[in-house]
């Protein structure tokens, strides 16, 4: 159990998330809209939109289909009666003076995540629900010196509130909640899970306790737009409770909002100032009633989802929990390398791909695997070249370097730098005779018990080949000379 | 006052189609007539432009053999439509000098069979009353008076400006919307044929919101036929509203065959309430007579919950007019009054923007909804609501149609029970029922008061037998013999 060590002891953390996710779709909830991110301000809002009167939603079936598509990605409970309720508060940038939203009755019930920690182990994190609901425009506080401006390219946009248990009992284990449920969603196609762009937001719920003592009171932090801000503002909201608790204080009841650049937070509304949103279901929408076949018929178009291709990675490759799991957290990079590791050595290949290839990706500035200079076939013509004994590991990672910075292929590069491993095993038995008849000292010593002298008849090998001689049968054939 | 504008709608859509005279002539004559009775207060903006151009492209299409179930037809239409560059108002000072870029699915389907616009009419603010009297338009007065006095009196609410429009002879027809009795009433307090159809069969997509589980439009003439015809203009399934019912939309004439012998038609026994003047009750018996001697039979009945449904529709129709009212906050369109912060535009914009009768519905409706009052209020609402359905579903069981008188009283003087909201609701208490149950209801005259008011008998039905009712209908408008004249007009 991950605790924090107060002045007065222990205390443990519990952590629920609540993430909205944009979805994927072709229109808004109840528009026809498009939804493009990045658009002109006010150029994607329909008449629903802007709520104009006697204008009226109706449900797009694909952000349906997308929440239940989600909801069997957390193995979670499909319901097939859920209800749209309307949420009432005032704002400028909530054109109807309302938000739809689920309430009493969600698509999504209950469900599970298993996250997977940095030590390889995993660990299993409830799903309390998740439903559907309209999204609020935006508002530009910066444009005027005493108005303010209304975007509504967002007003109406479909949302998902994924909501966890209290379940999470760690930054880190926060942290890999949102890269799972992130990856599942992206493998899923539901949301593209880019947080820098607001695709993907999380509200943390946070309470102190004694480790074994019941829940205490929470807060939670709105506006947490990062894994890592979000990881920040629970160690702070964490060590904030702690020190009111210590102190013999109690926790309010709070919305709390954290500011990323100062790294605080700070008390938005109590309790007693939250909304009455006054929940009633909307009467210009019937009860959304789905069939349980065309769940059914969802669910066996399911893509193959991360949990399930680590277990096969290690089943069917015999790749090590931590290789597998780094291979599936992001599906094109599964594929990747499962299009490299055919006919190959997969443990060898996964090396490659999560050692030297990734490491490129990484210090390459705008790489990514849809346009980087090595390809699959590439890379995987390289590991042929280890394989087949052309080169040495230790020069595949030179050519690799070539290949990278020239775009060319493996072969090519040691047809031109001529790295080509001697493996034949005439060319090297004359160098080892030749060796050995012009160091006759070196072999009496040898053959007198000095059996360390074999790494420098090796070296000179090497040296005599610049490098290029096979070790493995350098090895052999000193060792078939000399005893 | 031209004889053209006292032909019914269905003579006029005859005429029309033999020729007798053209859209153009019949349309001149409304505009004149709506001219005429502009005391009435009925319309709050005249389209006499927009009518005579409508009316001689509905010319040019009858030539080329072209014409629609309501081709030259010149009708008015509430101001709660939705018309394209046309003021829309809601009767409210919150929606000024909004003009929408959209028409409304009703009213665009009137005019794809044709007919022609004379105009917007006035009605109760946002549609919430009885009397027409909480415009920010002005009241509208009711074309008739009381034998001997001249006190003007109230056409009703809240369709009432459509109602005095029909009335006097200014429009051939017009749309109504119906939310508690909406269309109902004024139609009994101003001597015309006023149908609420099934919730669902038309489409509420640009008809401004008032409570969006009962709110429906429907027509509103001078015969049931004329209604027959203009319902099946108005009506059709719309993907754009999704309670908008997809059952295809009957020639409504068809049924309208005159035999009702055999037909069963419930009596109940709830809707004798104490304290309503004996003439109500004398021309509902009236009613019966008739229907009996057309061959159709009585059956008492009871209704058990019916004197739970005033106070049910008025706890649900002011819960969801508290939300749709929710967007008329001075952002986007309409009536904004600056204020330092946000908060303070808000308040001082619905604050001015809203008349009293809107403010107390808002009220009541954010109150029942709120913590701690919902499950009081709002919950035991719907499920009364259910219980009142169930009441209904269960007389259908017996009888093919129920026949009640449409409102509780004549026409009232305006000014006449504002200080009395209980008393103002209380007009709704034979119309609220069926409004709450989705089902469909025509109001016919039937007579006239002591003094010489008319008084409407309502006929309700099972979901989507508008055909019956119109037919059964039909039968008491010609046992009736209405032919009483307003006297704006006699």
């Amino acid at each position: 159990m991950t605790t924090i060590e107060g002045k007065t002891g222990p205390w443990e953390m519990v952590i629920g998330l609540e993430v909205h996710a944009q979805v994927i779709a072709d229109s808004k909830l109840f528009s026809g809209a498009a939804t493009t991110f990045g658009a002109e301000p006010n150029s994607q809002v329909s008449l629903v939109d802007a709520a104009m009167p006697g204008m009226l939603p109706v449900i797009n079936e694909m952000a349906v289909e997308q929440a239940v598509k989600t909801g069997l990605g957390l193995n979670a409970k499909i319901n097939l009666f859920s209800e749209f309720e309307r949420k009432n508060y005032f704002y400028a940038d909530l054109p109807q003076g309302y938000q739809i939203s689920q309430f009493l009755h969600p698509i999504v019930g209950e469900g599970t995540i298993i996250l997977d920690l940095e030590d390889g182990k995993t660990r299993e994190v409830g799903i309390e629900r998740l439903h559907l609901e309209q999204d609020a425009g935006k508002s530009l506080h910066d444009q005027h010196p005493t108005q303010s401006y209304i975007d509504l390219n967002r007003s109406g946009v479909t949302l998902m509130e994924i909501v966890s248990k209290p379940d999470m009992r760690s930054a880190e284990e926060a942290g890999a909640y949102l890269r799972k449920l992130r990856s599942i969603l992206r493998y899923l196609g539901t949301c593209d899970g880019n947080m820098d762009e607001g695709s993907m937001r999380a509200d943390v719920n946070l309470s102190m306790r004694r480790p074994g003592d019941p829940l205490g009171t929470r807060t939670e932090t709105k506006n947490v737009n990062s894994i890592r801000f979000v990881q920040q503002s629970i160690e702070l909201e964490a060590r904030r409770q702690v020190e009111i608790l210590e102190e013999g204080g109690t926790i309010a009841q709070e919305t709390r909002l954290f500011d990323a650049s100062k790294g605080t937070s700070r008390s938005m509304r109590s309790k007693e100032e939250a909304h009455d949103y006054r929940y009633f279901p909307d009467p210009d929408l019937l009860p959304l009633k789905i069939k349980a076949d065309w769940v059914e018929s969802l669910k066996s178009e399911l893509p193959e989802l991360p949990d399930a291709k680590k277990q096969r990675f290690m089943d069917d490759f015999g790749l090590p929990v931590y290789d597998a799991g780094v291979l599936v957290a992001d599906q094109e990079t599964a594929a990747f390398y499962e299009t490299v590791a055919e006919g190959r050595d997969p443990k060898l290949v996964a090396n490659w791909v999560i050692g030297d290839y990734f490491g490129a990706l990484n210090r390459t500035s705008g790489a990514n695997l849809g346009n980087a200079p090595v390809d699959a076939a590439k890379l995987g013509g390289l590991i042929d070249l280890i394989a087949d004994g052309t080169i040495s590991g230790r020069t595949a990672k030179e050519v690799f370097e070539a290949m990278w910075d020239s775009g060319k292929d493996a072969s090519t590069i040691v047809e031109e730098k001529g790295l080509k491993q001697i493996s034949d095993t005439g060319a090297l038995e004359g160098i080892v005779d030749q060796l050995i008849a012009d160091n006759p000292g070196q072999v009496e010593q040898y053959k007198g018990g000095n059996v360390k002298l074999i790494g420098w008849f090796v070296g000179q090998v090497m040296k005599a080949t610049q490098g290029k001689a096979n070790p493995g049968m350098v090895n052999q054939l000193l060792k078939k000379k000399l005893d | 006052m031209s004889k053209l504008t006292h032909l019914t709608l269905t003579e006029a859509r005859d005429g029309l189609s033999k020729g007798d005279f053209s859209a153009r002539e019949l349309t001149q004559a409304h505009v004149e007539a709506v001219e005429a009775c502009r005391s009435l207060n009925a319309f709050i903006t005249e389209t006499p432009d927009k009518a005579l151009d409508g009316a001689d492209a509905s010319d040019k299409r009858r030539s080329k053999g072209e014409a629609g179930v309501l081709e030259g037809i010149p009708l008015a239409i509430k101001d709660l439509f939705c018309t394209q560059d046309v003021l829309t108002t809601a009767g409210s000072h919150i929606l000024d000098g909004f003009q929408p870029q959209y028409e409304s699915t009703v009213s665009a389907n009137l005019w794809a069979a044709g007919a022609v616009m004379l105009g917007k009419t006035n009605l109760d603010e946002f549609a919430m009353g009885s009397s027409n009297m909480t415009s920010y338009y002005g009241g509208v007065e009711n074309p008739w008076r009381r034998e001997g006095s001249n006190a003007p009196l109230v056409p009703g609410g809240s369709s009432g400006g459509s109602a005095a429009a029909v009335a006097a002879r200014c429009a051939m027809g017009a749309t109504g919307t119906d939310t508690g009795g909406s269309i109902r009433q004024p139609a009994a307090f101003c001597g015309v044929v006023g149908m609420k159809p099934t919730y669902g069969r038309c489409s509420r997509w640009g008809i401004v919101a008032f409570a969006s589980s009962l709110d429906q439009a429907g027509p509103m003439t001078r015969g049931v036929r004329d209604a027959a015809i203009m319902l099946r203009g108005m009506a059709g399934h719309d993907p754009k509203d999704s309670t908008s019912v997809d059952t295809p939309v009957p020639d409504y004439e068809a049924a309208m065959n005159g035999d009702v012998r055999g037909l069963k038609v419930g009596i109940p026994k709830e809707y004798r309430i104490d304290g309503t003047p004996a003439e109500i009750d004398t021309v509902w018996q009236q009613g019966i007579e008739w229907l009996k001697a057309a061959g159709a039979e009585m059956v008492d009945i009871s209704l058990p919950h019916t004197k739970y449904a005033l106070p049910t529709y008025y706890i649900v129709a002011p819960a969801e007019a508290s939300s749709n009212l929710a967007r008329y906050d001075g952002v986007r369109y309409g009536l904004r009054v600056q204020g330092d912060t946000l908060d303070e535009m808000y308040e001082a914009t619905r604050g001015e923007g809203f008349g009293a009768e809107v403010k107390r519905r808002i009220l009541i409706g954010a109150y029942v909804l709120s913590a701690g009052y919902y499950d009081a209020y709002y919950n035991k609402a719907r499920r009364i609501r259910t219980l009142i359905a169930n009441d209904f579903k269960a007389a259908y069981e017996k009888v093919d149609v129920v026949l009640t008188p449409t409102a509780p009283s004549a026409a009232f003087g305006m000014g006449d029970k504002m200080d009395d909201p209980v008393a103002m609701y209380l007009n709704d208490v034979f119309t609220v029922p069926a409004s709450l149950a989705g089902l469909p209801g025509i109001s016919l005259p039937a007579g006239l008061s002591a003094d010489g008011l008319p008084l409407g008998l309502q006929l309700l039905g099972q979901p989507f037998e508008e055909g019956t009712l119109l037919k059964v209908a039909e039968v008491l408008e010609t046992a009736a013999e209405f032919d009483a004249l307003p006297q704006i007009i006699s």
